[in-house]
């Protein structure tokens, strides 16, 4: 009896407690102080690793059998699924924004550049790992080609999926991660071209980011000096819709 | 008759914990009651724990479970990046403080002093007749009750020592951005999938501890245990009897 009492006093007062919680959430100075942390994480983790730092690359007999695809599994509008029918041969990558020389560039023009191969594990932010073999063209030397501006702070991925009320997925990171030696625009996993699940025909690979960062379908890459025009200005289509952070490095 | 007639009120009070360990105790109820309940609301996203370098859908689970019920999760309706937001807050916090409290302790002789173990403390004989007072609920008296016992040493120790570095560590190892700035996180636990497994047991045998914890003060006299956690000020139970 006294342990069934005590059992529903702890249930009652955990569940007054985590309420309370809540309740503290959604004051503005509290969710301001939760969602700074993001800056800590970011200052504590750019001050303990060099910048060109790399992430694991493991032996090929550590790859996942299978490579979890999650998000979008297919953009499924009527202008990617053209792309598609056509083998991509009509895709282009568009390069804008704060550069000298803006770029179109095809998956023909994209394998015939320098590629790097990395074998790298992607984290998804819900807790599971899968790790791939990419292979793709680092997103340094595309940079370079369109002579970005050097005002630009940030490099902004449109991408083809829809999510919604016109909504297309978009992310977006800094120069210190766009020029990292393994951020990388993918064009094949696992020896094969990209599948439409897993991006088709490109994506980002920002390797010490969390995979929401790993922005998928790429149309269009841009130089930007601000993300507050872009979207609701976080900077990413879950920044800016469910509070994930920009910073996804933890 | 003449010892009869002194009052049994005249128990000793006595400076029972020192402010360095109150204070972080009070911390680690707020800090370890947030990274728990908000661990299990991001433990929610994706409830299946595996071990090695990788693990997802497809792969083997050593454990699979339903979604942990609202009443325990922070917040507590799902909500992964606010999970993640009191999770993260309160990480570095947790990082901070125990740092804090183990060079306070060691300055100030409480690691010392209190909680190494003394000769023959560790002895079988001695071991077994602490687990007896234990079971039977037979609490020290007196000057004894001044000082942990061989259980209470065993277990703040492996807390303080063993599970929050344990918990601390597997939970960076976790983090794409500190596996590229200490890889040898990832040697150390054999795997990012590993360490989230870890983290979760860790995290369960810290509440194994918290529940074990509260029946004992429970059972040793609360309010005396709790004023002594807050003002340092503890009465001596009597000595006999």
């Amino acid at each position: 009896m006294t342990l069934l009492l005590s059992r529903r006093a702890l249930v009652l007062g955990g569940a007054v407690t985590l309420a309370g919680c809540d309740r503290l959430a959604s004051n503005e100075r509290v969710r301001d102080t939760l969602f700074s942390a993001e800056n800590f994480h970011k200052w504590a983790q750019r001050s303990l690793m060099r910048r060109d730092a790399l992430a694991h690359e493991f032996r090929p007999d550590q790859i996942s059998p299978f490579f979890r695809a999650n998000g979008t599994a297919n953009p499924n509008t009527p202008e990617y699924k053209t792309l598609w029918r056509n083998g991509f041969t009509d895709w282009r990558l568009r390069v804008s924004g704060m550069v000298d020389r803006p770029l179109s560039l095809s998956l023909a023009q994209l394998h015939a550049m320098p590629h790097r191969e990395q074998i790298t594990r992607h984290d998804c932010v819900e807790g599971w790992s899968a790790i791939g073999k990419w292979r793709g063209v680092p997103l340094s030397l595309i940079l370079n080609a369109a002579r970005m501006s050097s005002r630009a702070r940030y490099i902004v991925f449109r991408c083809a999926d829809d999510m919604g009320n016109g909504n297309a997925y978009y992310e977006s990171i800094d120069l210190i991660d766009a020029f990292h030696p393994q951020t990388i625009l993918a064009f094949a996993l696992g020896d094969q071209p990209l599948r439409v699940a897993n991006g088709a025909p490109l994506r980002l690979r920002v390797e010490r980011q969390l995979g929401y960062k790993h922005a998928k379908y790429l149309m269009g890459i841009e130089a930007v000096e601000s993300l507050s025009g872009i979207g609701a200005g976080k900077g990413g289509y879950w920044e800016d819709r469910a509070g994930y952070d920009w910073y996804a490095g933890i | 008759m003449k010892e009869g007639l002194v009052p049994a009120t005249a128990a000793r009070m006595v400076q029972r914990h020192r402010l360095s360990t109150r204070l972080w105790h009070w911390a680690n109820v707020l800090l370890l009651y947030t990274l728990f309940t908000s661990g299990l609301g991001i433990f929610n996203a994706h409830p299946r724990l595996y071990w090695g370098q990788y693990g997802a859908n497809f792969d083997h689970a050593w454990l699979e479970l339903d979604r942990f019920p609202g009443w325990i999760t922070l917040p507590a309706l799902y909500n992964l990046a606010m999970s993640r937001h009191w999770h993260l807050t309160a990480a570095p916090i947790l990082i901070v403080s125990l740092l804090a409290y183990m060079l306070w302790s060691l300055g100030n002789g409480h690691i010392g002093k209190d909680l190494l173990f003394r000769r023959g403390e560790l002895a079988p004989a001695h071991l077994w007749r602490d687990v007896k007072d234990h079971v039977r609920l037979r609490f020290p008296r007196g000057e004894a009750a001044l000082h942990y016992n061989v259980l209470q040493k065993t277990s703040y120790t492996a807390v303080i020592f063993l599970l929050l570095p344990l918990v601390i560590l597997t939970g960076l190892t976790m983090s794409p951005g500190m596996n590229a700035a200490w890889p040898w996180l990832i040697d150390l636990f054999g795997g990012r999938q590993s360490a989230r497994s870890l983290h979760f047991l860790a995290a369960f045998a810290l509440m194994v501890f918290f529940l074990v914890h509260i029946l004992m003060v429970l059972l040793a006299g609360p309010l005396n245990e709790i004023r002594s956690m807050i003002t340092g000020k503890y009465r001596l139970p009597e000595e006999g009897r």
